[in-house]
């Protein structure tokens, strides 16, 4: 019943905002290629989903490139990271480089990539793996390397194998750094793939912008928006569901947030 | 033995007999001098110690004298400068299955429940598990765990988790057990709860026993003898038998010879301490 009745409360809310987006328009004249009504954004979504289906291949393009990016991005940080945590004389000479690599934002690179790896999906997937590579490579370090110290020699007193001590003990232990890194990596993917298909791109979300942004038509800006806040949430729940399953021993409240 | 022991079936029932023979535990004139940022560190200097079979002695020191030192030298995972160390006749030289160790902290795993956190030196030696499963069962329940078997260590509180960690130092049978402070995580009223408990699992199992602590009540209340270090480096300045009956309560802790005891060995840690007049700046 309270449940019930907070629901009706936030729709209420939302009709509200709604309410004062409309009226504030009509009441101060604003042209509809400054902001457009919220029923103009409905529209233009409803024209992209399911009039004439228009939207289909740029979410497509937008996907494509950001789940295969945070994969490959994901994979290699967590191969890299566990290297870098098990070999503490890769972790000194390789260290001052990473955080130069680190302290750069990456979306600087997205015309050099565009350069290098073309017009099409390739480029987006780069981009997008470059950026996911760090918060989950930075996380994984610091997990593996976090394990409690007499846990380690009570394995070793027991003469585990340094693999099965890898396996059996960091990487459990690690996990929950690990996915609050994969958590932030799915709004960074994001961020990356709209960025490469702003800056040079034939299909995709953020082509989509652009292109209707040349045209003034904002509608369309506001739903492409839209809908890419949709996909966050999205991820970002798939994430957060996998970490409580996986990490279920962890507390609520140890979990970090997905800032980027 | 009350607990059932999958390789020793038959072992005679020992109860806490400390024999006559040669002792359970041996440690000759150890040295360990480390290096660090600032030089050579000495951190345990010409000490010995013995403990019978089934005896429970206490390690006191201050913090800082090289006790969890000694207890990795001790396991085998650090060779000593000088000295040898012999555990059940033989020397110890590369880490050692036939100990126990119970750490300040549980360091149990979360992933894993209470019975699998029990049997992981099990695991992790790859002995087969099957025949110590009856055994793991069996210790949850002298720890009186008996029902938490399935659960989960966040579910358990802290006193609970470091009575796993007791259950899972004991699953291979060890020869002696180590134990690194093992309540000082705890809070007051758990603590002299855990030091029953200990004691009626020690009386239970009979196994040898070396007790790292800085509390001296609970030297005093678990030992056969306290054997007192010194600040760093560590080494041997006193080791008093303990005469008090057996199973002791929290009553015997109001008795006027548990009192003399904890004196005693306040006094040595008071004595070598420089005065400190208030005046002085």
């Amino acid at each position: 019943m309270k449940r019930f009745s907070f629901l009706i409360v936030s729709l209420a809310f939302l009709l509200a905002l709604l309410g004062i987006w409309h009226w504030a328009i009509v009441f101060f004249h604003v042209p509809p290629y400054l902001l457009p009504k919220p029923g103009a954004v409905v529209d233009a979504l409803w024209g992209g989903l399911v009039r004439s289906g228009g939207f289909y291949p740029h979410i497509g393009a937008t996907l494509h490139s950001t789940v295969t990016g945070y994969a490959i991005g994901c994979a290699l940080a967590l191969v890299a990271g566990t290297l870098l945590a098990e070999f503490p004389r890769a972790e000194r000479l390789l260290t001052p480089y990473i955080v130069a690599l680190q302290s750069m934002p990456k979306v600087a690179l997205a015309p050099l990539i565009i350069v290098w790896f073309g017009y099409d999906i390739a480029s987006k997937i780069v981009m997008v793996a470059l950026i996911c590579f760090f918060p989950v490579f930075v996380n994984t370090v610091v997990g593996l390397k976090s394990v409690d110290r007499n846990l380690l020699a009570l394995y070793r007193v027991f003469s585990a194998s340094r693999l099965s001590i890898l396996l059996n003990v960091k990487v459990p232990a690690a996990a929950g750094s690990i996915f609050a890194g994969l958590q932030i990596a799915v709004v960074m993917a994001l961020i990356g793939a709209v960025v490469a298909e702003f800056v040079a791109s034939r299909a995709g979300l953020g082509n989509l912008i652009q292109a209707s942004a040349v045209s003034l038509d904002v509608a369309t800006m506001f739903a492409c928006v839209l809908l890419l806040a949709l996909i966050g949430v999205g991820g970002s729940w798939l994430l957060r569901t996998l970490h409580r399953r996986v990490v279920f021993w962890e507390k609520s409240d140890a979990r970090t947030t997905t800032e980027a | 033995m009350l607990v059932h022991t999958p390789d020793a079936d038959n072992s005679p029932a020992t109860g806490r007999a400390p024999s006559g023979g040669e002792p359970m535990l041996l440690i000759e004139s150890l040295d360990l001098t480390y290096r660090s940022s600032r030089g050579a560190v000495r951190a345990l200097e010409n000490l010995s110690l013995e403990i019978a079979q089934g005896e429970f002695v206490s390690v006191l020191g201050p913090s800082g004298c090289g006790k969890s030192t000694l207890l990795h030298i001790l396991s085998g995972l650090l060779p000593p400068t000088a000295g040898r160390v012999v555990i059940a006749g033989r020397p110890v030289v590369a880490p050692r299955q036939d100990v126990g160790i119970v750490f300040q902290q549980a360091t149990l795993l979360p992933w894993k429940n209470v019975l699998n956190n029990v049997l992981v030196p099990i695991r992790t030696m790859r002995r087969p598990i099957e025949p110590y499963r009856r055994r793991a069962q069996e210790l949850l329940t002298l720890v009186g765990l008996e029902d938490f078997a399935e659960h989960y260590p966040y579910e358990l509180s802290g006193g609970m988790q470091q009575r796993v960690a007791i259950a899972r130092g004991l699953v291979h049978d060890p020869d002696i057990l180590l134990m690194d402070e093992p309540f000082a995580a705890l809070d007051a009223m758990t603590r002299d709860f855990m030091m029953e408990e200990l004691q009626r699992i020690w009386l239970r199992t009979g196994k040898s026993v070396l007790f790292i602590t800085h509390s001296i009540p609970e030297a005093v209340f678990l030992s056969d003898r306290v054997v007192t270090l010194s600040a760093r480096p560590g080494r041997v300045i006193d080791d008093l038998p303990i005469d008090l009956g057996r199973p002791r309560t929290l009553d015997t802790m109001s008795q006027p010879k548990f009192g003399g005891y904890c004196a005693h060995l306040r006094a040595l840690f008071t004595k070598g301490r420089p005065e400190r007049p208030e005046q002085s700046r």
